[in-house]
C-alpha cells in the first residue's frame, strides 16, 4: 500500500516534470520564431554582437583552455593501455583526434559553455526584467528583444564554433604530450598521423553542430531571463534552470545530429 | 497638442479588478496629479497608457489616436513623444550614467556627439547631479537613481511625461527642487504631465488638477484645494495623515 502510493507519487511527479519540459519546449519554439523574425530586421546591432562576443570569449577562455588540454591528455592516457593490448598503438593519435573532433570537443565545450554562459544570460536578463529595465527600453521605442536577446543569441551562436576549434587544437596538443611522455614520439609524425586520420567529413559536421549548440545556450538563457517572474527569486530560478535545460537540449540535439550525419556520410 | 483621453479603462489580474471603468481627460499643458493608497493601481494605470500592460477594455487617446489599437510601429512613434519615469528608476545597470542618458538620444534621434554631450550635462545640472556623470548605477544612492531616472526621462524633451512617484525617497529639499523642475518643464515646453504621488507638498507645488483613485474607481476629482478641504472622512484621513504625524513629532 505504502509502496504503491509512493510509486504513484513518483509517477505523477515525473509526469509533471515531463509536461513542464514540453511546456518549455513549446515556449522556446515561439521564442525562437520571434528571434528569426527579428534577426533579419534592420537596424543590425553589429556593435552589440561584437561586444557580447568579446565578453563571452574573455569569460570562457580560461576554463575552456584547461578543459581542452585535459581532454586530450586524459583520453590518450586512458586509451593507450587498451590500444596496446590490441597491438594497435599506431592508431592512438588518430583515434584520439577522431574522438575529439567528432564528439568530445564539440559536446564538452558546449556543455561547459552552457554552464558558464546560459546561467549568466538568464540572470542578467532576469534582473533587467524584474527591475523594469526591459520595460524602460520598450517605452523608449527601442525594441528590447532585438537589442538584448537577438544580439546575445547571435554572439553565442558565432563564438562557440570558434571556441570549439580552439579546444580541439588544445586537446590534440594535450594528446601529444601524453604520448610524448611515454613513447617520446616526434611531433611531426604525431601531427601527420592526426591529419591523416581526420578528414573533412569528420571535421565539418563536428564543428558545424556547435552552431546549433551555441544557439541553444543563447536562446535558452535569454528565454528564461526575458520571461522571468516573481522578482529576485525568479532571477535565481531563471539562471539555474537555463543551465539544466540547455545542457539537456544540447545532448538531445547532438543525438539527432549525429544520427543524421552518420546516415549521410557514415 | 497633446491631450490624453481615457475612456472606460478596465484592467484586472485574474479576479483582482485593479482599474474598473476609469474615464479621465487630461488637457494639454496640464499637471495632472493622481493620488491613491498603495496598491490601488496607480502604476498599473500609467503602464496601461503606454501599453507596457495591455488593458482589458477601454480606449486611450493620445493626440487623437487610440493607442490601444495601434500597431507596434505607430505605437513606437507615439512612445517617442512620451517620457516615463519608473517608480524604481529602472536605470540600465550595465551602462554608466552618461550612457544611460545618451541611450534614448542615440537610438531615436540624430544628434551629433557634441549636442548629446551638451544635453547630458544640461539635464544633469537640472537634477543637480553633474558629478555623477561617469558613475555606474550601482554606485548611486536610491534618491540619486531616482533623479538620474528623471534626467533620462526628460532628456528627450517629451511632450507628455508620466511620472511614477517622482519625489518618493528624496529628502524634503530635493523633493521640492524636483517638483519645481516639473513645473518649469511644463512652463518652458508646455509639457503635459501625469504625476502619481503620495507627496502632498510636491502636489501643492505642481498640481493643476488632481484625482484620487480608490477601489479601482476615480473617487474624487478637482483642484487640490477643493480635495483637501472636503469633509469626506476618507479624504480627510488621506490628506491629513502626514500633517498630524509632523505635529505629533513636534510635541
Ligand atoms: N504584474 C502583475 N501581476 C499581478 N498583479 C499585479 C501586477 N502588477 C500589479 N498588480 C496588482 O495590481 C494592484 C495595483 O498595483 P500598482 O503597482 O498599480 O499599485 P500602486 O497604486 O502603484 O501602489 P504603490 O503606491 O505602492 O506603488 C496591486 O493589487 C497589485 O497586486
Ligand atoms: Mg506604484
Amino acid at each position: 500500500m505504502e509502496n504503491t502510493t509512493t510509486t504513484q507519487k513518483n509517477i505523477s511527479i515525473f509526469g509533471k516534470r515531463l509536461s513542464e519540459f514540453f511546456g518549455i519546449v513549446a515556449g522556446l519554439s515561439l521564442f525562437s520564431l520571434e528571434f528569426f523574425k527579428n534577426v533579419f530586421l534592420p537596424p543590425y546591432e553589429f556593435g552589440e554582437v561584437k561586444k557580447h562576443m568579446d565578453e563571452l570569449g574573455v569569460k570562457t577562455l580560461p576554463i575552456v583552455s584547461v578543459t581542452g588540454f585535459i581532454i586530450g591528455l586524459v583520453l590518450t592516457m586512458q586509451s593507450q593501455p587498451v590500444m596496446q593490448k590490441f597491438g594497435a598503438e599506431a592508431f592512438l593519435p588518430g583515434m584520439v583526434a577522431l574522438s575529439v573532433v567528432r564528439e568530445l570537443g564539440p559536446v564538452i565545450t558546449a556543455l561547459i559553455f552552457a554552464g558558464r554562459v546560459s546561467s549568466g544570460i538568464g540572470a542578467e536578463l532576469g534582473s533587467m526584467r524584474v527591475t523594469e529595465q526591459i520595460d524602460a527600453m520598450e517605452v523608449s521605442a527601442i525594441n528590447p528583444f532585438k537589442f538584448l536577446v537577438v544580439t546575445r543569441v547571435l554572439a553565442c551562436t558565432l563564438i562557440l564554433p570558434m571556441l570549439t576549434v580552439y579546444v580541439i587544437f588544445l586537446a590534440i596538443i594535450g594528446g601529444y604530450i601524453s604520448i610524448y611522455l611515454s613513447q617520446n614520439i616526434n611531433f611531426i609524425l604525431y601531427i601527420h598521423a592526426v591529419v591523416h586520420s581526420v578528414d573533412f567529413y569528420d571535421f565539418v559536421p563536428g564543428v558545424a553542430k556547435t552552431f546549433f549548440f551555441g544557439y541553444i545556450v543563447g536562446i535558452v538563457g535569454a528565454y528564461k531571463g526575458y520571461n522571468t517572474e516573481n522578482g529576485t527569486v525568479g532571477v535565481g530560478q531563471a539562471s539555474t534552470s537555463s543551465v539544466v535545460i540547455s545542457s539537456l537540449l544540447i545532448l538531445l540535439v547532438d543525438m539527432v545530429l549525429v544520427k543524421i550525419t552518420v546516415s549521410i556520410w557514415g | 497638442m497633446v491631450e490624453v483621453e481615457i475612456k472606460h479603462l478596465t484592467k484586472a489580474f485574474d479576479d483582482n479588478i485593479v482599474l474598473d471603468d476609469i474615464s479621465l481627460n487630461i488637457n494639454e499643458g496640464e499637471n495632472f496629479v493622481v493620488f491613491g493608497r498603495s496598491g490601488t493601481g496607480k502604476s498599473v494605470l500609467l503602464k496601461c497608457i503606454v501599453r507596457l500592460m495591455e488593458a482589458d477594455a477601454g480606449e486611450i487617446y493620445i493626440e487623437n489616436q487610440n493607442v490601444l489599437t495601434l500597431d507596434i510601429r505607430k505605437l513606437n512613434e507615439v512612445r517617442k513623444q512620451i517620457g516615463f519615469l519608473f517608480q524604481g528608476a529602472a536605470l540600465y545597470d550595465s551602462m554608466s550614467v552618461r550612457e544611460n542618458l545618451a541611450f534614448p538620444l542615440i537610438r531615436n534621434f540624430s544628434f551629433s556627439p557634441k549636442e548629446i554631450d551638451f544635453k547630458i550635462r544640461n539635464v544633469l545640472e537640472k537634477v543637480s547631479l553633474l558629478e555623477a556623470i561617469d558613475k555606474m548605477p550601482a554606485e548611486l544612492s536610491g534618491g540619486m537613481k531616482k533623479r538620474i531616472g528623471l534626467a533620462r526621462t526628460i532628456i528627450t524633451e517629451p511632450k507628455l511625461i508620466l511620472y511614477d512617484e517622482p519625489t518618493t525617497g528624496l529628502d524634503p529639499i530635493t523633493s521640492k527642487e524636483i517638483s519645481q523642475l516639473i513645473v518649469e518643464l511644463q512652463k518652458d515646453l508646455n509639457t503635459t504631465s501625469i504625476i502619481v504621488t503620495h507627496d502632498l507638498i510636491c502636489a501643492k507645488i505642481i498640481a493643476s488638477h488632481a484625482v484620487v483613485l480608490k477601489d479601482g474607481k476615480i473617487r474624487y476629482e478637482g483642484n487640490l484645494d477643493s480635495l483637501t478641504s472636503q469633509d469626506d472622512p476618507f479624504l480627510r484621513d488621506f490628506f491629513s495623515s502626514d500633517i498630524i504625524d509632523i505635529k505629533e513629532g513636534r510635541n
